[in-house]
């Protein structure tokens, strides 16, 4: 019955979304004003909403007459799995998208209210008319809730790797981030269709943008910390297709939400910021497409399959192509802001921008590049992490050195005179990477500069607050100065972790001392221990460097159903780094053991943290300014 | 933004989604094909990997007749159904050589009491470094070997009955 | 107890995958004496994909071949050979796909060109701009 309910709130939902289309499209729609729209939006949201609840309801309970729950859960997995699996599985997560981008649609017609109304009836229609298309495709090709008749006597659980409460936090986060960039996809269509490209627009669509990037940057954080601890590699990004999937909206995000302040306040970057705006959904969208078609070979992807490949590509072209038109026959009719001079914040943003589309770019190409070289010419290579970290590096160099000025520069016009604050960050980075230079004897130039960058970055992201009094400075301010001050910190952290750590690996025999960095390590023993759903062989580790002793216990574990291998890291934190372990095979009387000491890595997800909280406070202080001038207190 | 310049993306879309379709209709190929098709065979020398049958050298793949070099092992599943396979190859006049991967002695010389021995010569490589050096990935595969010691054919997995004829076909070419 | 033999039946009835049940390669999880040499096969290892979990490096993957490969790069580089020789020695026996580091002859030049090419597109593209602002 929850099954059946849940697929008719869907049919619903969607029917509701085609009339949704029509209402934002149909002429003469101006007299009866956004009321029948927005209404219309927020029922189809909830009824999404609605369906989705069924599908969890029905994987909670391990309802195994539902053939997803039958192929991707089991009775014996803890309650949060349960649920977190609702959306581990293709379509469970492909109705989690759908469920999103309803709410999306949901709560722009519920709090957008400043939007000049044409534009915000011919947006929400866009918005109806994304959800349309992937109502089309879960309904027909990724049905959730199709029934197993006669129901499994058991189901065929769940990838063990995935039993993690990463899981219950990754997913839905990066979700709210890709979908959420729907809402500036669906504005930027209705702002091309009226013309109203102006500070209103941007005001409109800022918070949308700034809050789909501060669940994106959490995300990809909680992500690769993720794929850190659980991979038992101590590697935290691997430019995997799906990874850079996930990076590529995030790239179009930022440059649009720093665009999206050029139109807000200058009027000026009208195109580029449609742009952008379109960009940054369009690769949610080819995201979404790469990790579920097959296309790509990925450790990370979903069940393959072509025919649900090509009918997401259709729903894809269709969508980037009729917005990439709309713009080409459009972006002409937008008029140029005011003028602004080479030495301005206009300018340095422009600057941004430039050099985060061409990361994106590079992104792109990459990913695809052997894509194309074999279907031109059949031959096959490879583009990893080689190629991306010697690309994609000396360009946000760049962009840190920009990140340095723009914020000391006025708006149109100015004279530089504040940049001399900049001398002292500068002397301070260059400092630190001659050190480096002399006390890092190997290879690495690439990391030394960029600790050098984010040396100088520290006080230079802070030097906004300076001379002024700080109780009167806006919380946007402070948003910028920690975000910034957060990329500082994220880069250090790849930088000195880069550099610095040290690896053992040994075979060693229960009772013997190993060391790694400057801990020293001894491997007490290893027995068995089982869980609700796996054993494990179990070693206890015990660590010093001089001072108290740490216990690690790191485990080599085997789950049941399906069989699978896995191992279970055990890391230690401590304010200087991580002591990384783990457990392998047994060779003879002996136990494989991989031993990391990381300095300082713990601040790359530090400062992913400071810049999704950055972005939060900026989105806070926004509506803050909102309630005041409404003069709600 | 200038004219031509604002239909540049979607004539990058075009392009993309093409590549797109090309990929969906050609999925892509995960088996590693050995790029030693044409080139002379590494040189090896490898010793018996079972008592009573001979070590295999690259020497004695290059003396004037065209060998098949069979890289297999005794935990491999799928080279226990080949095993009539390579008789029948025998049968029809081809030597087999064979490279035993990660192997001892004991189990495999239990493997080819069960499974028959079609094999002149057995060499042990127990750390698959002829295999790399052949640019081979997995067991089973064979090597065609023409007589002057040059890589003709490489057969990645078991070989099926039906496929017999082109083998044999492919060693007669390589004379 | 229960706990302790279920457990201890499942160490012995191992996975039951195509693998050899000899030991690792005496340098597939060992590391170098020398610690630069170490470094060099490291940073090799990590450029080179594995055959059998075509997704990850040799350095990451748990395969017994991947095992044999590292085995071999590291006796390679003992023996004083560079990476980049016993690079190219792969990937005359894999071709291309092996290296995750794209070629540098004539079929990757497209690749190392374009963050040039869009540097300088986007960079005429942003100046265009600028300059007629300035001359208005």
């Amino acid at each position: 019955m929850t099954a059946e309910t849940g697929l008719a709130a869907l049919w619903l939902a969607a029917a509701l979304s085609l009339l949704q289309l029509a209402l934002g499209f149909a002429p003469g729609m101006s007299k009866s004003g956004s009321a029948p729209i927005r209404a219309v939006a927020v029922l189809q949201g909830g009824l999404t909403l609605f369906a989705f609840a069924m599908l969890v309801l029905v994987f909670a309970t391990t309802d195994l007459s539902v053939a997803l729950v039958a192929e991707n859960s089991h009775s014996a997995k803890p309650l949060l799995y349960k649920i977190a699996g609702t959306w581990g599985n293709h379509e469970g997560s492909m109705l989690l998208w759908v469920t999103v981008l309803g709410i999306s649609g949901a709560a722009l017609a519920i709090f957008s209210r400043r939007l000049e109304e044409r534009t915000f009836v011919a947006a929400l229609g866009a918005q109806g008319a994304l959800a349309l298309g992937f109502f089309i495709f879960l309904l027909f090709a990724s049905n959730p809730f199709a029934r197993l008749d006669p129901p499994a006597l058991e189901g065929r659980g769940l990838n063990p790797i995935l039993q993690d409460p990463g899981l219950a936090f990754h997913p839905p986060t990066l979700y709210l981030g890709y979908v959420g960039l729907s809402v500036a996809f669906s504005l930027a269509v209705g702002a091309l269709v009226t013309g109203r490209v102006d500070r209103e627009l941007a005001r409109a669509m800022r918070p949308w943008v700034l809050g789909a990037w501060v669940f994106l940057t959490l995300g990809i954080t909680a992500g690769s910390y993720w794929a850190y601890y659980d991979l038992g590699w101590g590697g935290w990004w691997f430019w995997d297709p799906v990874e850079n999937a996930s990076l590529m909206p995030w790239l179009a995000a930022t440059a649009l939400l720093h665009s999206l302040n050029v139109l807000a306040s200058r009027e000026s970057l009208r195109a580029w910021t449609i742009m952008l705006a379109m960009i940054a959904f369009s690769m949610s969208m080819v995201g979404t497409f790469l990790v579920r078609s097959g296309v790509l070979t990925s450790v990370h992807a979903f069940a393959v399959d072509p025919k649900r490949g090509v009918f997401l590509l259709i729903l894809l072209a269709f969508y980037v192509g009729a917005a990439l038109l709309l713009f080409a026959l459009r972006s002409g009719r937008l008029s140029e802001g005011p003028e602004f001079e080479l030495v301005s914040r206009e300018a340095a943003l422009v600057g941004n921008n430039l050099l985060l589309s061409v990361i994106l770019g590079v992104v792109f190409i990459g990913t695809l590049y052997p894509l194309f070289v074999e279907a031109l010419t059949g031959a096959k290579l490879s583009v990893g992490a080689p190629y991306f970290d010697a690309v994609v590096g000396p360009i946000a160099l760049a962009l840190m050195a920009l990140i340095t000025i723009g914020p000391l520069l006025n708006w149109r016009r100015d004279s530089g005179e504040r940049l001399k604050r900049l001398i002292i960050p500068a002397l301070l980075g260059l400092g630190a990477f001659i050190i480096l230079l002399m006390a890092v004897p190997q290879d690495g130039l690439l990391a030394k500069l960029g600790f050098g960058f984010a040396v100088a970055l520290f006080p230079a992201s802070l030097l906004p607050l300076l001379a002024r009094k700080l109780g009167r400075t806006p919380l946007t301010t402070y948003a910028m100065v920690l975000a910034h001050f957060g990329v500082a910190t994220a880069v250090a952290g790849m930088s000195i972790s880069s550099l610095t750590t040290s690896e053992t690996l040994i075979a060693a025999k229960p009772g013997e001392i190993v060391s790694v960095g400057p801990w020293s390590i001894r491997f007490d023993s290893i027995r068995p221990i089982a869980g609700p759903n796996w054993t494990a062989l179990e070693a206890t580790l015990y660590a010093t460097r001089g001072g108290a002793i740490e216990t690690l216990k790191p485990q080599a574990r085997f789950y049941t159903d399906p069989p699978t291998e896995t191992t279970q890291s055990a890391i230690l934190t401590t304010l200087t780094g991580q002591l990384y372990t783990v457990v392998g095979q047994q060779v003879g009387d002996r136990w494989q053991l991989r031993l990391w000491w990381k300095p300082m890595v713990t601040l790359i997800w530090l400062g992913g943290a400071l810049i999704a909280i950055g972005g939060a406070l900026a989105l806070l202080g926004r509506a803050w300014r909102g309630w005041r001038k409404a003069g709600v207190r | 933004m200038t004219g031509w310049l604002r239909f540049t993306p979607i004539v990058l879309l075009v392009l993309i989604v093409a590549a797109m379709l090309w990929r969906l209709a050609n999925p892509p190929d995960t088996t590693v094909h050995s790029q030693m098709i044409g080139k002379r065979i590494p040189q090896f020398v490898l010793a018996a990997a079972v008592p009573g049958v001979q070590g295999l050298s690259s020497t004695q793949l290059a003396d004037g007749k065209p060998k098949l070099v069979h890289f297999f092992a005794s935990w491999c599943v799928p080279c226990i159904g080949e095993a009539p396979v390579l008789d029948e190859l025998k049968k029809q006049g081809l030597t087999v050589e064979g490279i035993a991967i990660r192997d001892r002695p004991d189990e495999l010389a239990q493997f080819l009491a069960r499974n028959g021995d079609p094999f002149d010569r057995i060499g042990s490589d127990p750390e698959s470094k002829t295999q790399l050096a052949f640019g081979s990935s997995g067991v089973p595969e064979t090597f065609v070997v023409d007589g002057r010691g040059v890589i003709r054919l490489q057969h990645i997995g078991a070989i099926e009955a039906e496929e017999i004829p082109a083998i044999k076909a492919a060693a007669e070419q390589a004379r | 107890m229960r706990a302790a033999f279920l457990a201890l039946a499942l160490v012995l009835a191992a996975p039951a995958l195509a693998d050899s049940d000899m030991p690792p390669a005496y340098w597939a999880n060992r590391q170098l004496p020398n610690p630069q040499q170490e470094e060099q096969a490291r940073g090799l290892m990590q450029e080179i994909r594995c055959l059998v979990c075509q997704g990850e490096s040799i350095a990451d993957s748990d395969a017994e071949l991947a095992g044999d490969m590292r085995d071999l790069v590291r006796r390679r580089i003992a023996a004083g050979e560079k990476p980049a020789s016993i690079r190219t020695w792969l990937i005359q026996r894999y071709g291309n796909w092996i290296s995750f580091r794209p070629p540098t002859q004539p079929i990757g030049w497209p690749l190392w060109l374009a963050p040039l090419a869009l540097l300088v597109a986007g960079g005429l593209l942003a100046a265009s701009r600028l300059k007629r602002r300035r001359s208005r």
